[in-house]
């Protein structure tokens, strides 16, 4: 009876809704709160009991990867602020703004588990977000009918059907490889509490971040400590980007250099064989192929996550790679089964340029939030019927306006050569702001004649503005200097660009 | 395609990297990415700067230049190498003529790799010569 008035309370029984999200993370939230403001009805079903699944496991020790600067140079409610903000979820409302700053307790930048649940929920609750929680999805099939394509999505509740389908699921099922013996190892999700590592010779898997956070974590506990993959490792200092392994997770790379219990190799796995006293790891070094073997107490695969996307392969949703990400359309929608959408992190399958190497921030809420705003403006207008406003900006303002926006648009910040701010120019419309878009559809669909403003990383330490003229059809790559205080708003930045805007939008220098 | 066993399967059948040992095409396998393209889609794009060098695992690319088709790749085929060497913007479109499946290197790390598999770079270095000896011949 308690139960069943339980159940009654929770929004979103089963049944037809145009649009159907799955999962509670931030990529979730996100989605559905743009869904909310466009007007769209729509279900959201998650199997974990409340926002934010992931961040109530992971990571390990406890803060996350990502941080906020609660005194950064802007207000926290403005836009500008999300540029020194990777963890709040993005909102019109200036009060739903910021919202991690509020549960910083100032002893670090980077938010502790329960600080980014507290942000989560507060945001769900403030924005008014229904979640039908502790609702699996186990199944997906396709019914074409008279009125196209629609998606049965079978839940641990019953089944739901809806025209669009948004996946924000993560990428967070965890991943091993197969070597001989694997299986007396542990994944990385299945670290035990620190102090049971006191004494023991750890042996970890991989030189991502996972592996790089378990090492450092475990200094203080562990005997000795090996990390070993294929590659070398770098760190984000080296590949100035968030490729490699972050700064916080340094001190191991210090220990091995010094030779002070740390040891991290490039080598393949052969395999794990259980011996008198614990296990023997067989590995081969990368560079000249000849074996080497340590013992261990213990070994961890710290080996990654993959996507959990249950059948939607048999469905035909191509993946790649090896967290097995959906191949997707620059707009995040399946590559291969129109319909389907992805929200969260598992939009990094959208890989865009990826320009000097450097990949998208999908990958975290920084980025990935921008890209549910875009998908949702989309969504609406290519199913919905929702007509888009394209503001008029005058010749006069448009050199500034795209300065400003080099210079503080979060969006071009954190999705750099990803998202760019985009105006198109035509003699009968004049020129119109068409809004923060991937700069792969920009690039590679045709047009009226347009302007792109990027922020850009040469990967050797340079940021620098990049404008992208379309004129006639013809692109042209237009960069800008670097300046060291990130300033683009000076004389010289006008004259530059006035000068490449003067050739699609005459008039435009002589403001 | 997924894992990094299954790429160094796929890279060892092939000409540029048939002279590897195993724990080396690993090595390979690690630092590659995969990427997959869905028809019609883009993979270089000619005059925009900071692309990569590719190796296609499974599929056909078309060499596009000012909107005309000049040739096609398959599988074990690679591009993008042209740029990176001199340090220029594609002077191709790369699209993908079909679902189309490679490994990826960003144009920053290729030296060192070449540097670090000089029997990649020999490979590398035959193959060019060969798309060399075709197009003078071509134009002869």
């Amino acid at each position: 009876m308690v139960d069943a008035i339980l159940d009654a309370d929770r929004p979103f029984p089963p049944g037809e809704y145009p649009v159907l999200v799955v999962g509670s993370g931030p990529g979730g939230l996100q989605a559905s709160y743009f869904l909310g403001r466009a007007g769209i009805r729509h279900a959201v079903i998650s199997a974990d009991p409340g926002p934010g699944g992931m961040f109530r496991r992971w990571p390990f020790f406890q803060r996350l990867l990502s941080w906020t600067k609660p005194y950064a140079p802007a207000d926290r409610h403005s836009r500008e602020f999300e540029r020194w903000d990777w963890n709040s979820l993005i909102a019109v409302e200036p009060e739903l703004r910021g919202i991690q700053a509020e549960f910083m307790d100032g002893s670090s930048d980077f938010p502790s588990r329960p600080e980014m649940e507290s942000n989560l929920t507060a945001f769900a609750e403030r924005a008014g977000i229904a979640v039908r929680y502790g609702c699996t999805w186990e199944t997906t099939r396709r019914e074409e009918g008279p009125d196209g394509t629609a998606f049965v999505v079978g839940t641990s509740d019953g089944e739901y059907r809806c025209r669009q389908l948004i996946l924000a699921v993560g990428v967070a099922e965890p991943y091993s490889p197969s070597p001989p013996g694997i299986e007396l190892a542990v994944h990385y999700a299945d670290t035990r509490a620190a102090e049971s590592y006191a004494g023991k010779r750890l042996f970890i898997l991989g030189k991502q971040n996972s592996g790089f956070e378990l090492a450092s974590g475990l200094l203080q506990w562990a005997s000795r400590i090996t990390l070993a993959s294929p590659s070398p490792a770098k760190t984000s200092i080296e590949t100035r980007s968030l490729v490699g392994v972050r700064a916080r997770y340094v001190q191991p790379f210090e220990d091995s250099a010094l030779g002070g219990g740390v040891d991290i190799l490039a080598a393949s796995i052969e395999g794990i064989v259980q011996v008198p006293g614990g296990l023997r790891v067989d590995l081969k070094r990368s560079d000249n192929g000849l074996p080497v073997s340590l013992e261990a107490d213990e070994v961890i695969a710290a080996t990654g996550f993959t996507c959990p996307l249950r059948d939607l392969p048999a469905l035909g949703v191509a993946t790649f790679g090896q967290s097995r990400l959906p191949a997707q359309t620059a707009f995040w929608e399946s590559a291969t089964v129109p319909g389907i959408h992805f929200a969260g992190t598992i939009t990094s399958g959208a890989p865009g340029l990826k320009k000097h190497g450097i990949p998208s921030y999908s990958g975290a809420v920084q980025g990935h939030r921008y890209n549910a705003r875009i998908l949702v403006r989309r969504l609406a207008e290519t199913a919905f019927g929702a007509v888009p406003e394209h503001p008029e900006v005058a010749v006069a303002a448009l050199r500034d306006y795209l300065l400003a926006e080099a210079t503080r648009g979060p969006e071009l910040w954190h999705q750099k050569a990803y998202l760019a701010r985009v105006v198109t120019v035509s003699p009968d419309d004049g020129i119109r702001d068409r809004g923060i878009l991937p700069l792969a559809h920009v690039l590679d669909t045709d047009g009226p004649d347009a302007v792109a403003m990027t922020i850009e990383a040469d990967g050797q330490g340079a940021i620098y503005p990049v404008v992208y003229v379309r004129r006639a059809g013809r692109l042209a790559e237009h960069a800008l200097e670097p300046h060291p205080l990130n300033d683009y708003e000076g004389s010289a930045y006008r004259r530059d660009l006035g000068a490449i805007l003067d050739l699609v939008a005459p008039g435009s220098s002589a403001a | 395609m997924a894992t990094r066993d299954e790429i160094a399967d796929a890279l060892a059948g092939m000409a540029l990297f048939a002279d590897l040992a195993r724990p080396q095409l690993m090595g390979v396998a690690s630092q590659f990415e995969e990427a997959f393209f869905p028809e019609g889609a883009k993979v270089l794009r000619q005059g925009i700067s900071g692309s990569a060098f590719y190796v296609i695992l499974d599929g056909d690319a078309a060499v596009v230049v000012d909107g005309s088709e000049r040739t096609t790749l398959g599988r074990g085929e690679f591009f993008g190498e042209i740029s990176i060497l001199l340090g220029e913007a594609p002077i191709a479109d790369i699209v993908a003529r079909r679902p189309l499946r490679c490994v990826v290197l960003p144009g920053a790390s290729i030296e060192a790799f070449l540097v670090e598999h000089p029997r990649v770079m020999f490979r590398m270095l035959q193959a060019m010569s060969r798309r060399l000896r075709n197009a003078s011949r071509l134009r002869s």
